[in-house]
């Protein structure tokens, strides 16, 4: 069976991905409502940090077999 | 009332991780064939993965929110859960009784006192922690539909429900492989989706040592102020944190509660199940990186009126357990809110199946086969595995909606566990290191413990005796009343057990070879490079414990 890094790296990959998404979203598109710390985009550079580190979590265990 | 708004995109990112739990589940079946794999994961897990499941099985969400509250009404004391109270008693577990655990290749706790003393003691731990399982298990999903239904608006039934059928989809397909697949998903979804809460804390306030500037000295240290009750937020002698929950609790919780030692009974060779609480331990040791500092950031926020951050209120009385939600709700833009939602709710559905992994474990093997039918078939146990998890299910929405029409079973939690692990602890304690511990002075010396423990906290609660009896100190705090009434049935069931020991019949002990220090030759480490023995890395986490103690002491 697949080891278990490799659906952590995956729904990291996923979820990542869809924040990183958000964040230019609201980029470009800036909400009425603000949060506190909003104009350091919190959603772009985490949603990276999740996306790399899924990166590397699937790319290492992807032809694993356990 | 309601703190937190969801968009689209957040309700897509909680879509996600149900389909991919149940997925897992899924995918996860066809590699459980045999009683084994769905009870023990097929004894084939690295450290790193027994390791991570060790600690989130403890790591729900209701431990979250209610920890980051008590940090408000406590402060720093809280930390003291973490630190003193968590890291002596694993790396114990894996230096000095897990070898006995694991080698003598039992499937629970109670089995090895089966094997150390005798069937009743065996059966009643086995009674006694299903109960107890069944009972955290439904307050635990009761707490998280309230929560649900107090910061999102969600439905009471429709959360408690889903939830609980989702855990159930997973843990009957798959028992304890997907209940570990999804402990460790959920780790590190809890990472990624709150520890942001307390990096953008400390960008806004300043740093670290700002934030602690800002509160007063009850509330920013550990033990400065522990020698006079009065004068620290949990109103606790440091005697009462080291004996009460720094040696009973903690050793009673992490060395005897087959809901974590579970985890690494799972783990592939006897040097793997050292190193699972082991491992753990650093990461529990981070962990109030997260919960503690975000109480912190939550006080220093409140006392700053220009802020414009206040916890929230339920008739008057301020809601603690508000606390992480609404620091969530004042940093996480949408997707983001997504993630610390889905880290919770990941915490919540993770402490709901290792209840019910480790209740269907104890039942089939230490109750239903043990008691009912001896003679069972391996394919008859599996069977009996996954109807036991439904069963478990059914009875812990049952105690969900039992707890819903007398919310005040919530204080009870902390008490639970005292009435429980602390006992058990001077029994596992005295049956692994002396030989001459007899079946009938641990089983009633086990049996003595619990009923004085259950019988202070009565005493207490009903105003019996007055409490500063229990915990010679002046001043009141039901934290420090658990703490010392823990003590209290530890030191009763020790001393009991020994006393009828001196009097009744002792087991042989060419059979107590494997599960008596002493009895048992330990040469674990023999063939191992220092730096690869658990006793390398147990050193390293004990420093640490101390270093972090002294930087906050």
């Amino acid at each position: 069976m697949k080891p278990i890094w490799y659906f952590v790296g995956l729904i990291m990959i996923v979820i990542g991905s869809l924040i990183f998404l958000t964040g230019i979203y609201l980029l470009l598109n800036p909400p009425a409502e603000k949060t506190v710390l909003s104009e350091i985009h919190p959603n772009l550079w985490w949603g990276i940090i999740m996306v790399l580190f899924g990166g590397i979590m699937f790319l290492k265990t992807r032809k694993q077999i356990v | 009332m309601q703190a937190i708004g969801l968009t689209i995109i957040d309700w897509i990112i909680i879509l996600i991780y149900f389909a991919f739990v149940l997925g897992i589940g899924w995918y996860l079946k066809k590699f459980t064939r045999s009683g084994e794999d769905f009870f023990l994961a097929g004894r084939k897990n690295s450290s790193w993965v027994a390791g991570l499941a060790f600690l989130s099985a403890n790591l729900g969400a209701l431990e979250l929110l209610g920890m980051t509250g008590n940090t408000f009404k406590y402060g720093m004391y809280v930390a003291h859960f973490y630190w003193i109270g968590a890291i002596p008693a694993m790396v114990f577990l894996g230096i000095y009784m897990m070898p006995f655990y694991y080698s003598s290749r039992i499937k629970s706790i109670p089995g090895y006192l089966k094997l150390r003393f005798d069937e009743k003691t065996r059966v009643l731990n086995g009674i006694s922690f299903a109960v107890m399982t069944l009972l955290v298990s439904g307050i635990n999903l009761y707490a998280m539909a309230l929560v649900l239904h107090t910061f999102l608006g969600w439905n009471w039934d429709v959360s408690m429900w889903v939830s609980a059928l989702t855990v159930m989809g997973y843990v009957t397909l798959s028992g304890l492989m997907s209940a570990i697949f999804t402990e460790i998903i959920q780790f590190f979804l809890i990472w990624f989706g709150l520890f942001l809460v307390s990096i953008l804390g400390i960008i806004e306030l300043g740093s670290l040592d700002q934030i602690l500037n800002r509160l007063p000295e009850s509330m920013n240290t550990l033990w400065s102020t522990s020698s006079d009750p009065s004068k620290n937020g949990m109103l606790v002698h440091w005697a009462g944190i080291v004996l009460g929950l720094g040696f009973v609790l903690s050793f009673g919780y992490w060395t005897t509660d087959f809901l974590v030692v579970q985890r690494a009974f799972s783990a592939k060779d006897l040097r793997a199940a050292r190193m699972t609480p082991i491992l753990a331990s650093f990461f529990k040791m981070a962990l109030p990186f997260i919960v503690i500092l975000a109480g912190l950031i939550a006080i220093a926020l409140s006392n700053d009126p220009g802020s414009g951050f206040k916890l929230l209120e339920d008739g008057g009385r301020v809601n603690y357990d508000s606390a992480l939600p609404l620091l969530i709700a004042r940093y996480y833009p949408s997707g983001l809110v997504g993630l610390g939602i889905t880290a919770l709710l990941a915490g919540f559905m993770a402490g709901q199946a290792g209840n019910i992994s480790a209740f269907n474990t104890v039942w089939t093997y230490d109750i239903y086969k043990s008691v009912l039918n001896k003679n069972a078939s391996d394919s008859h146990l599996l069977w009996m595995g996954r109807a036991s998890t439904v069963v478990g299910v059914i009875i812990s929405l049952g105690t969900a909606y039992w707890a819903k029409s007398f919310p005040s079973i919530m204080d009870y939690m902390q008490a639970i566990f005292s009435w429980v692990n602390a006992p058990l602890f001077a029994t596992m304690l005295l049956g692994m290191f002396v030989w001459w511990i007899t079946p009938n002075g641990a089983f009633w010396g086990l049996v003595v413990g619990m009923v004085s423990s259950f019988l202070m906290w009565l005493g207490v609660k009903f105003h019996w005796f007055n409490e500063s009896i229990i915990t010679m100190s002046s001043v009141q705090s039901d934290m420090a009343a658990n703490f010392w009434r823990a003590w209290w049935a530890w030191l009763i069931c020790f001393a009991l057990t020994v006393l009828i020991s001196f009097f009744t019949k002792k087991k042989p002990k060419e059979e107590l070879a494997g599960l008596v220090k002493g009895l048992t030759e330990e040469k674990h480490d023999a063939h191992l490079p220092f730096v690869k023995r658990p006793v390398f890395y147990a050193a390293i986490s004990i420093i640490l414990l101390i270093v972090l103690n002294l930087l906050f002491w």
